[in-house]
């Protein structure tokens, strides 16, 4: 009999390591696998191949008793949920322990990195780039020709920097990567070495995710002979979201503020202490292996437009079926919530789903139409990001998720720029007077030199347009992402929701 | 005692290109703080200014200017686990930890899709209502 519990940090904190002890005092062993993404169901138990979830310990002699019916979901690899994937990236998912080599030799790993050896590195540059593989962040970017870029840069060292600072809300499959497969982002960070000439590679991972640090270092240490003599070196960041960004990444990895630096020079020329350095996602490093293994071909096959492959999407919030689900790009939004999702857990009606993280679009359900892809999402106003979706039901406030939005640029602004810096501060004031209805003016307005100056109340449309303005220009000036996109949020809101923007005791009373 | 133990963190991360925030790391988590005597400590042996150092010091949320003894619960508010009703945990939250448990915001844990969602003590906790989160303050 084959037990096997994830050791996933989602089915730790859902009590998975309880399970396993009583699995122990049964007398059984469980072996401990990567998740297999269904975290509704966590505790996932799979005896046999057989699933059960979500189990509590006081449920382990039924489930060895097999008088656990009400919690059997039958094979776990046949779940709709699953089978209805397409795993290029996540095929290890719920089969193979982490941190053993031989598993992950034994299920296809290493075969990129050794057919990127044959190839040598120009041709696997070229392989990349035929993939039509763009980076996973959200920027979109075609890894391909970054990688070209930095291969073809002059310079004595040059550096990978993987972006494992998954600071986004709604977004956990980078840490899913990192603490079930760590193996699989290893060889793609070496091929990514390979390809460029790179001696040295840095995983930039935030101090939130311990056990994904964790489980980062040992199989570090346990790949080094594999990957030598190409170094992958663990560093830890210290609760600062900007430094997602790339930029920003790179001055805290060189032990500075996490300040945004502006481009040109890009750090594809000018990186990692000077140097050329290919600066890309967990996701994007981890989906080469495969492309690499397969054939760019096998690859390129999936998706749409210019969206290439598969994204692994991750399905949060008030969600029925939550958790991770890799799918070609193509697929509609509504198609994602509501029959693969599953709805709200709640019950209640979707009203709003916010795509991206912290700084997308919330999208209405009259949009669930939109086609999960790069393009179709900008042409939008929305942004796929890092491919996070965040569920709301009908008790949600859409002014204070923007008042949110602001509020949180605001608390992790990195200061460089002052659009970002000052207007998400200016924002979450103006969102408060418009939800407070407006304001009189102040003691210097209604002064007699001030001659041109209104001399109503501003009312809430006028501050309305103030946001508007506003927006634009924290959209257009700002040096990076955070400051450019919380517009997306706010904007989407007030635009999809503008009702709840509306204050009834704000109607009258626009006296001079 | 204090001094050994700083000069052993710095020992070890010396060599290290961008050592700064490596050693800030392990200053935080052995002292819980990244005091001002630490600030000038590491600006020597590092060849910085103590600007530069205070600098990075107060940039990332994780370094703190005063120890806190206190227990610490940090407790997701992102987007996710606000869908998944974590703002009508807070004020009960802070009546059970009252002065005795620090409760620590955070945006995002990773934990998305099975909020709310908690970390204590390294350990993480999710699928939070208002016992349950009452019974993890209560056992810190």
């Amino acid at each position: 009999m084959t037990i096997r519990i994830s050791d996933d940090a989602a089915a730790l904190a859902c009590g998975a390591d309880a399970v396993a002890e009583a699995f122990a005092k049964a007398g059984r062993t469980a072996e401990r696998v990567s998740s297999w993404g269904m975290h509704w169901l966590e505790p996932l138990v799979e005896v046999d191949g057989i699933g059960y979830g979500p189990v509590m310990p006081d449920r382990v002699g039924d489930i060895l008793a097999g008088r656990a019916d009400d919690l059997r979901i039958g094979a776990v690899a046949e779940h709709p949920f699953i089978k209805s994937q397409q795993r290029l990236t996540f095929a290890r998912f719920g089969k193979t322990r982490p941190l053993s080599l031989d598993d992950y030799a034994a299920t296809g790993g290493w075969k990129g990195l050794e057919r990127a050896r044959a190839l040598g590195a120009d041709d696997t540059i070229a392989e990349v780039l035929a993939s039509g593989l763009r980076g996973r962040g959200g920027a979109g970017f075609p890894a391909g020709i970054k990688w070209r870029t930095v291969a073809d840069a002059p310079g004595p060292r040059k550096f990978i920097v993987c972006n494992a600072d998954e600071g986004d809300s709604g977004t956990f499959a980078d840490r899913m990567v990192m603490e079930g497969d760590p193996f699989m982002l290893i060889e793609g960070l070496a091929i990514a070495g390979l390809a460029v000439g790179a001696g040295k590679a840095y995983v930039y991972i935030r101090s939130e995710y311990p056990h994904a640090i964790a489980k980062m270092e040992a199989a570090a240490a346990l790949a080094s002979p594999i990957i030598a003599p190409f170094e992958v070196e663990i560093r830890t960041g210290a609760g600062a979201y900007v430094c997602g960004e790339e930029t920003s990444l790179l001055n805290s990895l060189e032990g500075k503020r996490g300040e945004v630096r502006a481009k040109p020079p890009l750090p594809a020329h000018e990186g990692l202490f000077g140097c050329p350095t290919v600066i890309n996602n967990v996701l994007t490093l981890a989906a080469v292996p495969f492309v690499l293994a397969e054939g760019a071909k096998a690859y390129a096959d999936y998706g749409m437009g210019r969206s290439r492959g598969t994204m692994p999407v991750q399905l949060a919030g008030n969600i029925r079926h939550g958790g991770l689900y890799e799918i070609a790009f193509g697929i509609t939004l509504g198609a994602l919530v509501n029959e693969i999702g599953g709805g709200t857990a709640s019950g209640r009606p979707v009203r709003a789903v916010q795509v991206g993280g912290p700084l997308g679009a919330y999208v209405p359900v009259s949009q669930f139409d939109l086609p999960f892809d790069y393009e179709a999402f900008a042409a939008a106003d929305g942004l796929i990001g890092h491919g996070g979706i965040v569920v709301f039901d009908d008790s949600v406030d859409m002014a204070r998720q923007a008042r949110f939005a602001m509020q949180f640029c605001a608390v992790e602004s990195c200061g460089k720029c002052t659009p970002c810096r000052i207007g998400a501060v200016r924002g979450v004031e103006t969102i408060d007077r418009l939800m407070a209805g407006g304001r009189t003016r102040g003691a210097v307005e209604n002064l007699p030199q001030i001659h041109n100056a209104p001399r109503r109340k501003r009312a809430a449309e006028d501050e309305v347009a103030l946001l508007r303005d506003l927006c634009e220009t924290m959209k257009f000036g700002s040096l990076c992402a955070l400051g450019g996109f919380t517009p997306y949020p706010v904007l989407s809101a007030l635009n999809h929701f503008p009702e709840d923007f509306v204050v009834e005791s704000a109607a009258e009373g626009n006296a001079a | 005692m204090r001094d050994d133990r700083l000069a052993d963190i710095i020992a070890a991360h010396h060599n290290r290109e961008g050592a700064l925030l490596p050693i800030l790391n392990d200053v935080q988590a052995a002292f819980g703080c990244v005091d001002e005597d630490t600030v000038r400590a590491l600006a020597a042996a590092l060849n910085l200014s103590r600007a530069e150092v205070h600098g990075v010091v107060s940039f990332y949320h994780d370094y703190k200017a005063k120890a806190d003894p206190r227990p610490v619960l940090k407790l997701c508010r992102a987007e996710a686990c606000q869908a998944r009703g974590v703002e009508a945990l807070v004020a009960e939250a802070e009546r059970a930890a009252g002065e005795r448990v620090h409760i620590e915001t955070v945006y995002c844990l990773g934990l998305c899709a099975i909020g709310p969602a908690a970390m204590t003590n390294g350990q993480v906790h999710a699928r939070l209502d208002g016992d349950r989160l009452a019974t993890l303050i209560e056992a810190l």
